[in-house]
């Protein structure tokens, strides 16, 4: 624990002293902010019209107008930036050759990779914890329901530590930070959009097609839906990534 | 203290080293000697366990390195040929991760960080990023990351390469001021560095063991004859035939003005050259012994096959 914790720790704090992290960050707020105040604008052009109407009135619920589709636009800039973040992580270590101090160290490689990526995941955590500024304000002139916005924020969570996962599998297998955060953009959209394959698959395929989609999944989270079929769906990613990462240090370091 | 025993290492077709067998004693410095390529840097390796072997033990203090691997790296300072530094951390932060995942209990860690600044003269730069330090501080650095948990045996991958002489100097003084305290492995392939920091040495070449021994050994084995430099004021070439009558004599070459002499191991005929000087009043200006130096022992070790001990 302690190790995880040093690991982690030195991880932070090279998030926080290169740029990366602050223009990751800022980049992603600045965008968050653009959609939220869209949405908002967009629900209160709708609450104006509908107020002439009471039963429509009622009907106009803030999570479902707003938060559903801010959660969506999230988790595509997700998307976008989590590659830019994990792509350090074991990149990095080979080129400069730090593993070399890593792995002479008595660390166990499951140490180094839990130190990594717990401390990706805080970054990741920073990121959605800031977003809730804006989000703030609709409590204080509105008032949403506050189950299914958690709901949705543990969906983000999830599929933010998924593409992390993700993201430090193929930060492992090169030394080139570009190279890897490439793949792992072109793996995340493709997962993204398995789904789409769905429509045109039959039976067994296609629930195979939408099981296996980020989409899928989220889209349930949103709407506040705890469904554990997506709980372990996500827990299995995030599992299948460190597993595979170790299995890449474990053999690069037997060839 | 360092035990290796029919080590080998294949990277897929390519034998890095080969059948390496060699054993250092605890107290001594040894140096790791060959060409580029040669299997130094894998041999390493695979003491710190940083590479499995492909065949093969190493044993440091008793343990095997591929079955009790935590033991060891906590014996172990190693100093990479690339220094591993993050060049974003200070100093002192970077001493402190490493002290941390050395595992140094946290109490102990300020008082390890401090004695290890002072150890090696980091105390100018300790609140400095290491991006901003100079070549020779960062090799300095990398020492400090090894030593920081005091360990028994310092692993360091060619300590010297691209300092300056000045700082050659300095980073060697302070790997002999370990003689005694600590075994070590260093590699180089300045051969100057062997003689004036080892105890020993190990020759390998294309992975396979050349020689290993300590230096004395090592030249006594290798050198069949011994000799003298002699200069002379006499520089008639009678003088030649005269050296050449003594018996023993087994060669005498002219050379940079004065005459080499040689002759077989086992005798001493410094002796019979002065009382001839003197009896055939050639005058004496320098008498010198021919040791074999570094250089000439490894040349030959590197050419002639070797030998093995």
């Amino acid at each position: 624990m302690r190790n995880i914790w040093a690991i982690c720790k030195k991880e932070i704090q090279t998030y926080f002293t290169s740029p990366i992290a602050y223009v990751v960050i800022t980049v992603f707020l600045v965008l968050v902010g653009f959609f939220f105040y869209s949405l908002i604008w967009w629900f209160n052009s709708q609450s104006l019209q509908m107020a002439q109407n009471p039963y429509y009135f009622q009907q106009l619920n803030i999570n479902q107008m707003v938060f559903s589709p801010l959660f969506h636009n999230i988790s595509i800039i997700l998307l976008l930036v989590i590659p830019l973040l994990s792509m350090r992580l074991l990149a990095e270590e080979k080129k400069i050759k730090t593993e070399e101090l890593l792995f002479t160290s008595p660390l166990s490689i499951n140490q180094i990779i839990l130190g990594k990526y717990s401390a990706a995941l805080v970054v990741l955590l920073t990121m959605l914890v800031l977003t809730w500024i804006p989000v703030l304000f609709t409590f204080i002139y509105g008032n949403p329901e506050l189950p299914p916005l958690l709901n949705g924020y543990l969906g983000l969570f999830l599929v933010g530590a998924s593409f992390m996962a993700i993201g430090l599998f193929f930060s492992s297998v090169t030394e080139n930070q570009i190279v890897a955060a490439m793949l792992t953009f072109g793996a995340l959209l493709l997962f993204w959009v398995l789904n789409w394959a769905a429509y045109s698959a039959t039976g067994f395929w296609r629930d195979v097609l939408n099981y296996l989609s980020f989409f899928q999944h989220f889209d349930d989270m949103t709407r506040g839906i705890l469904d554990t079929s997506d709980l372990v769906y996500y827990l299995s990613v995030i599992f299948l990534g460190l597993f595979l990462t170790h299995a890449v240090i474990q053999s690069r370091r037997w060839r | 203290m360092i035990e290796v025993e029919h080590l080998t290492k294949k990277y897929g077709d390519l034998v890095a080293i080969k059948d390496l067998s060699f054993k250092v004693d605890k107290g001594k410095i040894w140096g790791f000697l060959g060409p580029n390529a040669a299997g130094k840097t894998t041999t390493m390796r695979i003491l710190t366990g940083y590479l499995p072997a492909t065949d093969g033990q190493a044993r440091v203090a008793g343990f095997d390195v591929f079955e009790e691997p935590d033991k060891v790296k906590r014996l172990i300072g190693y100093l990479p040929e690339v220094v591993p530094l993050y060049p974003e951390m200070t100093v002192q932060g970077y001493l402190k991760f490493v002290a941390e995942i050395k595992g140094i209990p946290s109490a102990e860690i300020k008082k390890a960080i401090d004695r290890v600044i002072e150890r090696v003269g980091l105390a100018p730069v300790r609140s400095r990023l290491i991006r901003n330090i100079s070549r020779g501080y960062r090799q300095r650095v990398g020492l400090a990351q090894a030593l920081i948990h005091d360990p028994e045996v310092l692993i360091l991958d060619e300590p010297t390469i691209g300092l300056d002489p000045a700082q050659i100097i300095e980073i060697r003084q302070l790997i002999r001021s370990f003689k005694g305290e600590r075994t070590i492995i260093l590699s180089t392939h300045i051969l100057a560095e062997v003689t004036q920091t080892c105890d020993g040495v190990v020759i390998i070449n294309e992975g396979q063991l050349m020689a290993s021994g300590s230096l004395d050994e090592l030249t006594a084995s290798l050198l069949d004859t011994d000799g003298v430099f002699l200069k002379l004021r006499q520089k008639s070439p009678e003088v030649t035939t005269l050296l050449q009558n003594l018996p023993h004599v087994s060669g005498v070459h002219e050379e940079n003005g004065g005459w080499r002499v040689e002759w077989p191991t086992g005798y001493d005929l410094r002796d019979d050259i002065t009382r001839l000087v003197v009896e055939k009043n050639l005058g004496l200006e320098e008498m010198r012994p021919l040791a074999m130096n570094i250089e000439d022992l490894y040349l030959k070790v590197i050419s002639g096959g070797g030998i093995r001990k």
